[in-house]
């Protein structure tokens, strides 16, 4: 177990859990930030990051991805701590009045004040329709290659035809004792580059493409040991093999939040536009994750709401102490 | 151009509603089906980049501008997908023929 002792624990590490880090930082409260993706970025790195974005005050435009690199750079003076890969499972407070979240790698951290940022909720990788499927989650299939050594001289099964089925077709061609490729149509459309190598690896074969072909069912004794495919004439055949990696992008869900006791409306969650802060004292949620009435689901807005987190934070980090107010101009940065 | 487009829609549940809506709004169909309170995501806001308003046009769909590479591309990455596959927010609201069916494609868990 990791145990992390901070002020503010941010969960989602978007665009607006990176700036409130900032705003934080300005008050002298120190930031932990836990995503469920591998990098810091939200939406923006995951899902749009060579996408232009107009509407950020003082960038007439700024890619998707620049603007996430930018935010790093703006807030490493106050030295924020990441937990990536992991997604916040138990939240819990504690007799001292401080925090205590868990997430699902084991990773404990103890804080003042929660700052829920998770835009539209935890990005979870999309799941085939396939029969067993769940059953052999963890003992056989993994939608993730967090270590491809992990694959080394075994049967591996990949499905899906998009970018990060044919890179990673590519890179375990020569790890894997055996390699399929499964795709439900007859091409890819991936990058051509990509797509050639796949398919130069076949006609060497390195890996064996099955196209027009759907993962129906799983079978095993405990562990995964067979897959059986249809194809579009719903002939079916069986294929042995001891890995299954579905890689069929991310999609959003609210995930374990949604049974934290807080108010919540359809899937967002209510707040005061005061403070930010939720029906539950200390945690508060900002960016695409609240509502309140007028809500606008803009970046700009969840900097705004970060600002304002923070200013209420302080009351919960440093208990009975004044705050006054100060511009970095006239304040300048001071790292810590 | 029809002046309004009479659109049913499948919920995910199997459940059927309908709606009648003005074609000569600058909005598209994601927008629209996400205003009238469908549960749809729109993580990508609207760029064919994140497939959560994928529906299956059951009628109307030939009447419809083509797909574009773009479309093709996001519905490709999705675990299933038919023939008849669309993401509304690439479906202009303006292009829309006087009857349209949809049904809203289940969210995989």
């Amino acid at each position: 177990m990791k145990e992390i002792q901070t002020d503010i624990c941010i969960i989602g590490a978007g665009p607006v859990g990176l700036f409130s880090v900032f705003e934080a930082g300005l008050l002298k409260m120190r930031c932990h930030l836990v995503d469920y993706l591998p990098q810091p970025g939200g939406q923006l790195t995951e899902i749009y990051p060579k996408k232009p974005i107009y509407d950020i005050p003082g960038y007439p435009t700024v890619l998707a991805g620049e603007l996430v690199d930018n935010l790093m750079k703006q807030i490493e003076p106050f030295n924020p701590t990441f937990t990536l890969g992991e997604r916040v499972e138990t939240f819990e407070r504690l007799e001292n009045g401080e925090f205590r979240v868990g997430t699902t790698g084991d990773t404990v951290i103890y804080c003042k004040v929660v700052a829920i940022a998770a835009g539209l909720g935890c990005f979870e990788p999309r799941k085939p329709v396939s029969k067993n499927l769940e059953l052999f989650e963890g003992k056989g299939v993994s939608y993730m290659i967090l270590d491809p050594e992990k694959h080394r001289n075994r049967k591996v099964v990949l499905a899906g035809g998009g970018d990060s089925a044919l890179d990673w077709a590519i890179h375990l061609a020569d790890i894997a004792g055996e390699l399929t490729l499964v795709h439900r149509s007859e091409e890819f459309r991936g990058a051509p580059d990509s797509v050639q190598k796949v398919y130069d690896l076949a006609n060497a074969g390195k890996i064996r493409l099955v196209l027009n072909s759907n993962i129906a069912s799983l079978n095993g004794n405990g562990v995964l040991r067979e897959i059986e495919l249809t194809d579009k004439n719903q002939q079916s055949t069986i294929i042995q093999t001891d890995d299954l990696i579905p890689l069929f992008g991310l999609s959003p869900k609210l995930g374990p939040i949604a049974n934290w006791g807080l108010s919540l409306d359809k899937n967002a969650i209510n707040v005061n536009t005061e403070t930010y802060e939720t029906n539950v004292e200390g945690v508060f949620a900002i960016g695409d994750i609240n509502t309140y009435p007028g809500k606008l689901k803009l970046i700009l807005c969840g900097f705004h709401e970060g600002a304002l987190m923070a200013q209420k934070a302080y009351e919960y980090v440093y208990p009975n102490q004044k705050l006054s107010f100060k511009y970095t101009t006239v304040n300048g940065i001071h790292s810590f | 151009m029809a002046e309004f487009c009479h659109i049913t829609v499948v919920d995910r549940e199997g459940v059927q509603s309908e709606l009648d809506v003005p074609t000569d709004i600058s909005m598209n169909l994601m927008e629209v089906l996400k205003g009238e309170g469908y549960p749809i995501l729109a993580t990508c806001g609207g760029m064919a980049l994140c497939g959560t308003c994928h529906a299956l046009i059951l009628e109307g769909y030939d009447e419809l501008s083509k797909r574009t590479e773009e479309e093709l591309d996001m519905l490709d990455t999705l675990p299933q997908t038919f023939d008849n596959s669309r993401l509304c927010c690439q479906i202009h609201v303006q292009e829309l023929p006087e009857k349209l069916t949809l049904e809203l494609a289940a969210i995989e868990d």
